[in-house]
């Protein structure tokens, strides 16, 4: 070859625009940061300063309500497990992690998909942006969310609502846009406006396939959580972390057991609600 | 057929399915044939300039094989597809001209659809479900309520309401899917081969109590159907499609007696002739009619020149009083026909069909009459006159 082709300056590219953006907004996401790390906070010191029996008994009743007395049981037993490890702190840290990036991932995650069942326009530019969330490792997402959060727990929601939003966006477009077609047209011919025909009929029909959507978002929160130890997000990663830097073999493996643990009890709830969705309708 | 104003007037309704119908449009305007056109362009004609009128409470069944473009048909009329080129005029308002808005609220008022697969909304309960329309429209809850519970009880669901589609049988479901019409009390009824779905058995009960519940709620039906005997059994107008195009209009007997082309021919070719010729059509003019004061010497005299088994009597007025057989009229001498008679009975009404007929007669003298609906005297059909009528249909050449 006569010439040698440049190398492509991605990497540069990436840095001067994360450079813009932490000039311009970091001010914003600092200022945000500073409320949603306070309410987290706030709400972590809450549970942990209860009687963790208190806190497993009330989760425990609420559990039974929404789903059977069995995963209740479960449930109860697992975080009683938890507790005599001595894990309660920081089960309670991931658990309020994982269900605050729920929230938000849900709340934007929705809209979006939403959107995306509604307008084809909107879902051609979303498509693409699903698939690079998704296939982005998600350690790369850390390393931004610091200039723009901070070091703790804040950038760890960030970063889990980057990496667990997708499939709650994908499920509920796919959930709206499978929506019998015989039973849009019975919409359309009784003449519902465009809105009606989602809320009264799409969305309802959407529901179990949603549902599915944020199982897995929770799952997927989980597991961000634990991996945004790294950057000090605490809890039940951060154990796993403390282990890897001490090199302590047991107690690594007493924190991973217990996220399973905690990943059990939050998928059985969430799957059988979405089952019990599904009953309904059938 | 068409005696009051026409409700619906659907006036050469075109469907063309492509993305830039217009190069498609004007090659069939230039004469060209659906083949020639989809070969050219690729687009495909779905309708082409089919025009029919519907009168104020009429049954019009839009009928055809699968393809043959009914279904498009029918949703043309509510836009469910939109129309290519033509007019559907309801009511004089044209509803092809309508803006989006308009649309929405015309759906919403004049239309009632039934729908072939029912399209009952699966996590609504059926009073959910015949609420849908009205609900839509912003009809107050209470109010709803009642009118979807009169509905539900019109169409015999009453006790279902609380119950979920899934949990009720197909014939069930329909009838939800006719509530959720009628609770809207639409002045249209499209209905999309409402009752294609169902066993034989439960398709013919549903047939005869939409006929019974058209002629007490005065509705203006549109059905299609690919079934011969549904369309005879619902009693109307038949539009019969192929190909995207009007064949052939008219009563079902019509379309025996003149059929337009062999496809008609052979459409109507195993057509149960007994349930669709009428009494009307088969008639001949009476040769021995008698007064009810003529003798019975007279009238024998008469019985004996015709042929005729019996002699048909009349009053005044010329409507039928019954008939006398030679037997009683032997040895009567001046004694007048009223005296006489017997089997006021034995006639039936012009619109009968011949099953209807075969009965009377097979339970008589041979002989009956025809009569109006106020009982004048149209003419008779004897055995022999059936079994003419029935030959006749047999020679028609079938290809």
């Amino acid at each position: 070859m006569a010439f040698e082709i440049p190398r492509i300056p991605l990497a540069e590219w990436c840095d001067v625009a994360l450079d813009w953006a932490t000039a311009h907004f970091s001010g914003v996401t600092r200022a945000l940061s500073a409320v949603v790390g306070t309410g987290i906070e706030a709400t972590t010191d809450f549970l942990v300063d209860l009687p963790p029996w208190l806190v497993i008994v009330a989760f425990g009743l609420g559990v039974w309500r929404l789903t059977t007395a069995r995963i209740a049981l479960f449930s109860v037993l697992g975080f009683a497990f938890l507790w005599n490890l001595d894990l309660w702190r920081a089960t309670m840290q991931s658990l309020v992690l994982v269900l605050v990036s729920t929230l938000f991932a849900l709340a934007i995650g929705i809209p979006i998909g939403i959107g995306a069942a509604v307008s084809k326009r909107f879902w051609r530019i979303v498509a693409p942006a699903l698939d690079m969330m998704q296939t982005m490792p998600s350690f790369v997402y850390l390393i931004p969310a610091i200039p723009f959060f901070g070091l703790g727990a804040v950038s760890a929601c960030f970063a889990t609502i980057v990496f667990a939003m997708p499939p709650t966006i994908r499920l509920t477009a796919l959930g709206i846009m499978q929506t019998p077609p015989e039973l849009v047209e019975a919409a359309d011919a009784f003449g519902s406006s465009r809105w009606q025909k989602l809320f009264k009929v799409q969305l309802p029909l959407a529901i179990p396939t949603i549902m599915a959507g944020i199982n897995q978002t929770i799952m997927l929160a989980l597991s961000m959580v634990v991996i945004a130890a790294m950057i000090g997000a605490g809890g039940l990663g951060g154990e796993v972390w403390k282990a890897i830097q001490r090199l302590e073999a047991g107690q690594g493996f007493q924190a991973g057991i217990a996220i399973v643990v905690l990943a059990v009890i939050l998928d059985r709830i969430t799957q059988h609600v979405a089952r019990h969705m599904r009953r309904d309708k059938a | 057929m068409t005696q009051s104003r026409p409700r619906i007037r659907v006036n050469g309704l075109t469907k063309i399915f492509a993305d830039r119908p217009e190069a498609a449009l004007s090659l069939l305007k230039a004469g060209q044939s659906r083949a020639e056109i989809l070969k050219a362009t690729g687009a495909v004609v779905g309708l082409q300039d089919v025009s029919f009128d519907i009168a104020e409470g009429e049954i019009l069944v839009v009928m055809g094989l699968s393809g043959s473009g009914k279904s498009t048909c029918l949703r043309c009329i509510n836009r469910l597809i939109e129309p290519t080129a033509g007019s559907v005029l309801v009511d004089d308002v044209d509803v092809t001209k309508l803006g989006e808005r308009e649309l929405m609220e015309f759906r919403r008022t004049r239309f009632g659809m039934v729908f072939q697969q029912f399209a009952l909304f699966p996590h609504r309960t059926i009073v959910k479900n015949v609420e849908y329309g009205l609900e839509i429209q912003g009809v107050p809850t209470a109010q709803r309520r009642d009118r979807a519970m009169a509905a539900i009880e019109t169409v015999g669901l009453k006790g279902w309401d609380q119950h979920y589609p899934s949990q009720l049988s197909g014939g069930m479901q329909q009838r939800a899917g006719l509530a959720r019409a009628l609770a809207l009390d639409p002045d249209v009824l499209l209905m999309d081969e409402a009752f294609s779905a169902l066993d034989p058995l439960i398709r013919r009960d549903m047939q005869a109590e939409l006929v019974a519940l058209q002629k007490r709620l005065k509705k203006t039906i549109v059905f299609v159907s690919h079934d011969l005997d549904e369309a005879i059994a619902l009693g109307g107008r038949i539009v019969l499609m192929k190909d995207g195009r009007v064949v052939q209009q008219g009563s079902a007997a019509d379309f025996l007696a003149n059929p337009a082309d062999d496809y008609v021919r052979r459409f109507v070719e195993h057509i149960d002739v007994l349930g669709v010729v009428t009494a009307g059509d088969a008639m001949r003019t009476p040769s021995a009619v008698k007064p009810w004061h003529a003798t019975a010497a007279e009238a024998l005299a008469s019985l004996t020149q015709t042929g005729e088994p019996v002699v048909t009597v009349v009053c005044h007025e010329g409507r039928f009083q019954g008939t006398v057989d030679a037997e009683a009229l032997k040895g009567a001498g001046e004694t007048q026909l009223r005296l006489l008679l017997s089997d006021a009975d034995a006639c039936v009404p012009a619109s009968a069909t011949l099953n209807e007929t075969v009965a009377k007669l097979a339970g008589g003298r041979g002989e009956i009459a025809v009569i109006d609906a106020d009982r004048s005297l149209r003419g008779v059909i004897a055995n022999a006159d059936l079994v003419a009528t029935l030959a006749r249909r047999r020679t028609h050449p079938v290809q």
